[in-house]
């Protein structure tokens, strides 16, 4: 098995590795803000936070503030793990 | 293929820095903000001269409550000034670059340095109500100093080498009691224009 496959495919696209960097350097971070700073609309970002957290990557948080849904995400330790293995990989591959 | 991984550690990396730290902060705000405290402290220096009152001695400000008066409008003039360039510019800044202005790492950095400087601000407002004028301005250099070194884990880093310079610009008038306005002008003045050049040259 080369080193690409291991490339973990849930980091595959931009906006996963996005929220997975954000979450990575703060500690809980709300959809709209999280929204703001990748600069993509409510459903891709609803879309690839289901994503990750069916794969236990994040945990996402629903709760009510006054009579507004608020919605914000943090970071599993699983979901730690992984993204730094990404990260190393990552950079095998540039060295090599 | 590898073009692709470096663009994603590139990405990678910008979004870390964007989500954590306050980066629409503009070099320019630096510059109109030293370039205000300036003009304001030139005028006060001057208004002491006309006057011929010491500014270390209490007895002649409360002899003379006009100079008090424009003493506090030049001051309040200056603070609306170098705080609306400072807006405008950050403004200006994270719309060219696309960047979110009221991020948590932007109320952050606000609490972080307003901690500090509410401290240094009630100090003052007691040595003023004490008559104790020749520690003011010391006073001001130092808390401010302390706010930029408090926030720079929020902000670009290299904030916390201007808090350094005010710090110690601030020690050093503890000792030259007479020449406060002197170091305030340097410290309010000219280092933060160096230093809006040198931020603004860098993150150009």
């Amino acid at each position: 098995m080369g080193i690409i496959d291991k490339l973990n495919k849930d980091f595959e696209s931009r906006v996963r590795l996005g929220i997975m960097s954000i979450l990575m350097v703060n500690e809980w971070v709300d959809f709209t803000e999280m929204k703001n700073l990748l600069n993509i609309t409510d459903g891709n970002l609803a879309s690839h936070s289901s994503a990750l957290e069916k794969a236990e990557y994040i945990e996402v948080k629903k709760e009510f503030v006054g009579k507004k849904p608020k919605t914000s995400y943090q970071v599993t330790p699983r979901g730690r793990a992984a993204f730094k293995e990404h990260l190393s990989y990552l950079e095998k591959l540039l060295k090599s | 293929m590898n073009q692709q991984h470096q663009e994603d550690l590139a990405h990678i990396r910008s979004m870390m820095e964007r989500s954590s730290r306050f980066i629409s902060l503009s070099g320019l705000s630096g510059v109109f903000a030293g370039l205000s405290a300036l003009i304001g402290g030139l005028y006060a220096y001057q208004l002491f001269g006309s006057d011929r009152t010491s500014y270390t001695d209490g007895a002649s400000y409360s002899e003379n409550i006009n100079l008090v008066d424009k003493l506090i409008t030049t001051a309040v003039v200056v603070l609306v000034c170098a705080f609306t360039f400072g807006i405008f510019f950050t403004i200006r800044k994270s719309k060219k670059y696309n960047l979110p202005i009221w991020t948590s790492a932007t109320k952050k950095m606000l609490f972080n340095l307003a901690i500090p400087l509410l401290a240094g601000g009630i100090f003052c407002l007691a040595l003023l109500y004490h008559q104790i004028y020749g520690i003011v301005a010391p006073a001001t250099l130092i808390f401010y100093g302390l706010a930029l070194i408090n926030a720079e884990k929020y902000t670009f880093s290299d904030i916390k080498y201007l808090g350094f310079c005010e710090l110690v610009l601030g020690f050093i008038s503890l000792f030259y009691i007479g020449y406060g306005l002197v170091f305030w002008i340097i410290g309010f003045g000219i280092l933060h224009i160096l230093y809006g050049l040198i931020l603004f040259k860098k993150y150009k």
